[in-house]
Parts: C-alpha cells; structure tokens; sequence
C-alpha cells in the first residue's frame, strides 16, 4: 500500500483523519498515486491539480523523506521507500499566508 | 413562526446565524469550512433546505459546497469550471492581453423555481450554470464571446462576474455585472448579451462613456418591478427603468457616492439603501462614522441611518455582496463588515444592532426568510 499524508485542509475536505493508505497497482508514480487518491475521494479533484491539464496547482509541493519531488515528472516512478509504503509521499501546501 | 436563517461568507469560512420572527435572540453556528474563503453562500427560493456555497484558497483552488437540509451537513459537488471553446485573451491591468483563466466563483445564484438549476458567476468573469444540483457546470458562453470580451479589464479585486439578477416574471430574461466592464443583459436564457452601460460615465476610463469598461459594484432589483434597477458603480449611484437599456444617476445627497454593496427594501420598491465609502483610495465611512443610507424614493434623496452604529472611528468596509434583506414585514436589513462585524435592523434600518461582532472579514450575507 502507498501510504500519502495529506495537508490538513484536503484531510477535512475528504474526511480522513491520519494517513491515507491507496492501493495504486501498477507502476507508482504522482499521477498514478493522485489518480487513486482521487479515485477514492473525488471531492479532493482539482485541489491538487488542475482537472484538466493534471498541472500541480502552484502552492503544492510533494516531499518523500528528505526530497522534493514536486518539479520530478509526473510519470517518473517514485522512490521505492514511497512505493512499498515505507515513507509516505506528503503533500504539502506552501508554508505563507496569514 | 416564521424564523430568519443568515448566512455569512468570510475569508476564514461561513457562519450561520438563525432567529425566530423577533429576530431579537441569534444562534450562530460556525465556522463550517474553517480557513476557506467563503465567497458567497445562497440558498435555493423554491427548495430553503438547499444551500449552496463557493469554497476557495489560492492553495487548492474551488470547492463548491451543497447542502440539502439547511447547513446542517455539507457535501462537495462539482468544481470543474471549463472555459467553452479556446477562452482568448482579455485586457490585464497594463494593457498587455492575459489569456482568460478560472480563478474563483464570486456569486452563486439558484434558479427561482428549480433547486437542481444554479448559476455561478466566476473570476475570471464569465457565467456558468449546472442543471444537476452543482454536480456538472456548463459556461453560458455568449458572454464572454461578445465581442467586446477582448477588451474587458479586472477591477482592483480581479475580472469578476459578481452579481446576477433573475427576472422572476420573465425566465429568459437576467441582468450581470462584471469589474471592470459593466452590466450585460440577456432576454433568451443567456444565449447572446448585450452590453446595457448607456448612461454610465467613468471618469478612470478612457472614453467615460464607453459601451464596456465600467466598475460596476452591484446591482440590486425588486422582484415585482424587474425593470427597475439600482446599481452601486465604483463612483455614482445608478438608476435604470428599462431593464438595464439605459441609467440615470440618483446619487442625489449622499455624503459619498463610492460604495460597494445595494439593496432593495422587500415591500416598498423605491425604498433601497447603500453604505457610503469615502473613495476609491479610502475604502472606510466618511469620517469613521458608518452609516446606512436609504431613499424611500427610488434614488435622489437620501437618509443618513445611524442608530447603533458607530459614529466614531469605524474604518471597515461593506463588500458588495455583505448586504441582504428578509421577508418579514418590518423588513430586517443586515450587512457584514471587513471588521468582522454582522448588522441587523428588524425595524427596515431605522435602527441597527451588531450581531456579531468578531468574525473574520465579511464577503457576503445572504438571508432566507424560513415559514
């Protein structure tokens, strides 16, 4: 299972306390993972990326362990500690505002 | 007994304020999406249960919110908001040309006599409507593929379609205004517009006169007398008497004829009221001193209302759309602050109390009168 922690305004919005566990199948990659998140909460389509374009909205980033994996292309398979479910990929809203 | 449901947008999430006729004693319940923008909320006339709301952050984009039993529990609906065709491109605030892209919904209005039909009025402006309850939106896009659409500009808050008027004797027939280009008006459903600014003048534009370009803030209409309408421009309070065709001013002696939000008293179609802002640079009541202003004449002449509200350092604003009336006879006038404050008057504004008194920055109050 891949494990996906997710910032606190898009946990309320899905109603998920904690983590989230997806069974992605297949390669693991952002956009598999994403398809699978929102496969399973449609109400999280568009908060993420954009519906259309699948573009990362502007103040997402995605971190894994110590990297960020934001700028990585969107079908490059993510780390195998992200695959197998040792480290969560986190989403994370840009750190501004008031 | 009749009862009056308030609810509140604020930029830090919505408030639902309810009380029995008296509209003496408020229950407020809230914040519901807590650290959301809450644009706009507006319940369903022919269904009260349903409630819809416009949820954003610059983070994660729009949310739109439905309930179906009075704000008691909530569920998201659609949030997809596709430009029809290529979008183009529109003016941006230095003359270059910036192609047409969604940002938020501004105005959520639902139809008059169908609880599954709503429309959404959306920066950057354009008209969308959902047949399905919110599920599905479909851009009405004559509007934004007039031709003038290439030269509309954002006012200072952004390219916004904020406010929507329903003809309730005509279905066809409905009224929208956008800033920075003005009221456009549609007599077949939305399918063509055409620009309805004869009348306006604009200092800040070019030629003041122009068929598009005008800040208009809102605009408010008496369902018994739909070709009488009233709107707030960014400078001069407006008349027109023919459905939007054409305007005359009626600012008449208001201490300042800049404001944002206008409304119309719900039994007396010439009586309306305004909130007086200093100017364009100062967004705050002449002299700190916040006043209601109401013309029991349809425009012209004006009283100053001021019992209950402060008379001394009061520098908020009142948006456009943080003002609202209900049914009841007196009629109840209520308006939100960017102090956080809610307002009420259940004696149709000669006399006013603070509700509330410590939200977040008000964006819209919209108030259903419940049997």
């Amino acid at each position: 299972m891949t494990r996906v922690v997710l910032p606190a305004h898009l946990r309320t919005l899905a109603h998920v306390q904690g983590e989230v566990a997806l069974d992605v199948g297949g390669p693991v990659t952002q956009r598999t993972v994403l398809d699978a998140l929102e496969q399973r909460y449609p109400m999280l389509k568009g908060t993420i990326r954009d519906q259309a374009t699948k573009q990362r909205r502007g103040f997402v980033r995605f971190f894994a362990g110590e990297a960020d994996l934001s700028h990585e292309s969107p079908d490059a398979p993510l780390p195998p500690e992200v695959a197998s479910g040792r480290q969560p990929l986190v989403v994370v809203g840009a750190m501004a505002g008031g | 007994m009749s009862a009056v449901r308030i609810l509140v947008g604020t930029r830090k999430g919505a408030f639902i304020l309810t009380a029995d006729g008296t509209r003496d004693d408020w229950s407020v319940t809230g914040p519901l999406f807590g650290g959301w923008e809450i644009y706009h909320l507006k319940a369903s006339p022919s269904d009260p249960g349903r409630i819809f709301a416009s949820q954003s952050t610059g983070w994660f984009g729009q949310i739109i919110q439905r309930s179906d039993d009075g704000g008691l529990t909530w569920a998201a609906v659609g949030n997809q908001f596709p430009y029809e065709g290529i979008p183009g491109t529109h003016q941006w605030y230095d003359g270059t040309l910036r192609p047409w892209e969604f940002t938020r919904v501004w105005h959520l209005e639902p139809s008059l006599l169908d609880p599954d039909v709503v429309f959404a009025g959306v920066e950057d402006a354009a008209l969308f409507r959902s047949e399905d309850g919110g599920q599905n939106w479909k851009e009405l896009s004559g509007l934004r593929q007039h031709d003038t659409g290439g030269q509309w500009q954002p006012g200072a808050g952004g390219m916004c379609l904020h406010t929507i008027l329903l003809d309730p004797q005509d279905p066809a027939r409905m009224v929208v205004a956008i800033s920075a280009a003005g009221v456009f008006r549609s007599d077949d459903g939305g399918k063509t517009w055409q620009p309805s600014n004869h009348g306006l003048h604009s200092e800040g534009i070019p030629d003041p006169g122009a068929e598009v370009g005008h800040c208009v803030h809102h605009l408010a209409m008496h369902p018994s007398r739909p070709d009488v309408l009233y709107m707030q421009k960014h400078w001069d309070v407006m008349r027109s008497d023919d459905g939007g065709r054409s305007w005359h001013e009626v600012s008449g002696n208001l201490p300042s004829d800049f404001g944002f939000p206008i409304e119309v008293h719900p039994h007396e179609p010439d009586t309306v009221y305004v909130v007086p802002i200093t100017s364009d640079a100062e967004h705050f009541p002449p002299g700190g001193k916040l006043r209601v202003c109401r013309s029991r004449t349809g425009g012209g002449e004006w009283e100053e209302l001021t019992d209950g509200l402060p008379q001394e350092h009061c520098y908020v604003n009142v948006l456009r759309d943080a003002m609202a009336v209900d049914a009841l006879d007196p009629a109840g006038i209520y308006f939100g602050t960017t102090g956080g404050q809610v307002y009420a008057s259940a004696d149709s504004g000669d006399s006013w109390t603070p509700i509330l008194r410590d939200l977040p920055a008000v964006l819209s109050v919209e108030v259903q009168t419940l049997a």
